[in-house]
């Protein structure tokens, strides 16, 4: 059945939903599908007490489902943008992410935070952010940005069953993307990233939406000759150093692309995980393709010209492949 | 542990119980402070001394099963809930024996077997957290209950108002236990808000609410007891502001200069031990009996201080413990760096 990221994410609550009665859904309009219509019709199938409406009080709300979490609910809590988690770092940080161990391991909080992040369409500068560097900074936390329907299905469920705050974040580029899902009852492991492309000349690391322009200049650089393998990050909080390793060790060149702008981005602590533990591997720099350092911008020209795409992936690659700039085409 | 029928008026044998658990968390209030000023407790001590009778007379109705959560200044609490006193000592000096293996410390002690969920050293932000619980408690249609400590100065931050407003809506099990002890850290109450009782705030909501005097452990007793049952009853949240006063400094070593010597001179008037004290004295009981349980706590604390203070400390080797569970790291070394 072909289905857009939007059902698939509905299909994985629902199943979690009937499969263990802990699990709560809470968040603004959850209960009339929220924003993006993830949980549409959910409130009907399990009550309004298991898919629950709350004002806009992302501090209050995160809370809640933090303590509802440490006497043993299962809540997903959405914060519409991730943009808004902001008003919410109180918790996250403080609360969530050191529970377990300001608690010395009597108390836990198995909780998962979904919200949506990136820019696309004119959302402008509050509502398009890549935030998710903030939040691997912070022990305790878990963080997952899946890169198409079919990873956010699997990343979801196992996110939901596991016993620590997991921020889930998707990307909104990616919510109307179709894809045929078959399930096959093995779940991907929090902490595993996935080989999306298998190649021998540069490995090329990216998460999120950013996964597809990873894919789409891989497919554009075999045609001058490159052999790209494509990491698909799926966890950036733990992150799968052994993936990356085993890529670069065969590669010996490494490109880190996304969308949050790169100073102190995901990419700035693989890039340096990278030159500490694999410098004899290396046979040129580590490369960050990011976003300027600037907010996003409004109209739609400035957005283009801000966000980082494949051909700026492209033109990395090419760089530490040594060759120039320009494709051979 | 009292049974959750007991009517709220306690019996003179209830009195003596309370009598006591007021001088348990004084006498050991009095040896944090005394190790915090010789260097043995790390970190900041945030003192309960004055406010005790706020811890006693609301937990009194709490069983282990009931919620609790705190701020940083919740000894107190954390005793009134049932908290071993070695352990908790423990917690406070840095101890493997400690609560939270010396994990927590002062600021955040939790105890998940006696119903302490824990204690936040950021103000108000064990709020939501508690009601958070609440909502399980309603959710499995249980007659637990869930209270928060706070102090008045949580009042100014907004998740207070946003707790209030979702307590009220979703008719939680939640005490708000407002310990109004007239200072925000070295600020008075009059200089950091405009609305004179932290009671108001719960009206524009129509959650009921009372302002109490604190420092009467059966004022405190009763309200609580009222507030508690209504709880359990399901009539929703409930607001009860006990005004109290904070006779230690803000942490132990504040030099106190916001606060002049007439008013340190006035403690003594609104100490709830000695209002106890008095209490018991004209229902009839012998000042001998009542020194004999004011030593008798305090040789329980002693003791217990002792036994904590020859307690191991933790293994640097377990540093990285407890900071996920197994599942999160299963795909890693066991370590994140």
């Amino acid at each position: 059945m072909i289905r857009t990221f939007i059902e698939i994410l509905r299909r994985a609550l629902d199943e979690e939903l009937e499969r263990d009665p802990a699990v709560h859904l809470l968040g603004e309009d959850v209960a009339e599908g929220g924003a993006f219509g993830v949980t549409r019709g959910l409130a009907e199938k399990y009550g309004a007490h298991r898919v629950r409406n709350t004002p806009i009080s992302e501090a209050a709300i995160t809370g809640i489902a933090t303590g509802a979490a440490l006497c043993g609910l299962r809540p997903v809590l959405e914060i519409m943008f991730i943009d808004f988690a902001t008003l919410a770092l109180d918790c996250l940080v403080n609360q969530s992410a050191k529970y377990r161990y300001m608690s010395g391991g009597q108390l836990a909080v198995p909780m998962v935070v979904r919200t949506q992040a990136g820019a696309a369409g004119g959302a402008a500068a509050q509502h398009s952010q890549s935030l998710e560097a903030w939040f691997i900074h912070v022990p305790g936390l878990v963080v997952v940005a899946p890169s198409s329907p079919v990873e956010a299905y699997g990343l979801l469920k196992s996110a939901v069953r596991l016993g620590d705050p997991v921020l889930f974040i998707e990307h909104k580029r990616l919510y109307a993307l179709k894809e045929a899902l078959v399930v096959d009852g093995e779940l991907p492991q929090i902490g595993k990233a996935r080989v999306a492309r298998v190649g021998t000349d540069v490995t090329l690391i990216a998460y999120s939406a950013m996964v597809r322009n990873a894919l789409e200049a891989a497919d554009e650089l075999s045609r001058s000759g490159l052999s790209v393998e494509v990491i698909d990050l799926r966890t950036l909080l733990p992150l799968d150093m052994t993936t990356i390793a085993a890529s670069v060790s065969k590669t010996h060149r490494a490109v880190i692309a996304h969308e949050a702008v790169q100073n102190g981005g995901v990419g700035a602590e693989i890039s340096a995980r990278i030159g500490g533990e694999l410098f004899d591997e290396l046979d040129a720099p580590v490369t960050r393709v990011a976003c300027p350092f600037a907010p996003i911008p409004f109209a739609p020209e400035l957005e283009r010209a801000l966000l980082p795409g494949t051909p700026n992936i492209v033109r990395a690659v090419r760089a530490v492949a040594g060759l120039s700039a320009q494709s051979g085409e | 542990m009292r049974s959750v029928t007991d009517p709220a008026v306690p019996t003179l044998a209830d009195c003596k119980r309370m009598h006591r658990s007021l001088c348990r968390i004084r006498f050991f209030e009095g040896q944090v402070q005394r190790f915090a000023a010789a260097g043995e407790v790390p970190g900041f001590a945030h003192l309960s001394t004055g406010q005790e009778a706020v811890a006693v007379g609301v937990c009194a109705h709490l069983t282990r099963d009931d919620a609790l959560f705190t701020s940083h200044r919740g000894h107190g609490h954390a005793l009134a809930k049932g908290c071993d006193l070695q352990a908790t000592f423990a917690e406070i000096i840095g101890r493997e024996s400690g609560l939270c293996r010396g994990r927590g410390g002062s600021m955040h002690l939790a105890d998940a077997t006696n119903g302490m969920l824990g204690a936040t050293g950021v103000v108000a932000g064990n709020l939501p957290l508690a009601a958070g619980a609440a909502w399980v408690f309603q959710a499995r249609g249980e007659i637990t209950v869930s209270v928060v400590f706070f102090g008045d100065g949580a009042t100014g931050a907004g998740v207070f108002h946003e707790t209030l407003n979702l307590a009220m809506l979703w008719r939680l099990p939640l005490l708000f236990v407002c310990e109004n002890n007239g200072y925000a850290e070295f600020t008075s109450r009059e200089e950091h808000s405009n609305v004179k009782q932290v009671s108001a705030f719960a009206v524009p909501y129509g959650m009921p609410a009372r302002t109490i005097d604190g420092n009467d452990l059966l004022a405190v007793h009763a309200a609580a007891g009222e507030a508690i049952a209504g709880l359990r009853r399901g009539s929703g949240p409930y607001l009860l502001e006990c005004m109290t006063y904070r006779m230690a400094g803000h942490f132990v070593g504040d030099a106190q200069h916001y606060r002049s010597k007439q008013e340190l001179a006035a403690v003594k008037e609104k100490c709830p031990i000695e209002r106890m004290r008095r209490h018991l004295i004209e229902r009839g009981v012998k000042e001998s009996e009542l020194d004999a349980i004011g030593e008798d706590a305090r040789q329980e604390v002693l003791q217990a201080v002792a036994r904590a203070r020859a307690a191991p400390r933790p293994d640097p080797a377990t540093v990285l413990n407890y900071v996920y569970s197994a599942t999160s790291l299963a795909a890693t070394s066991g370590v994140i760096p």
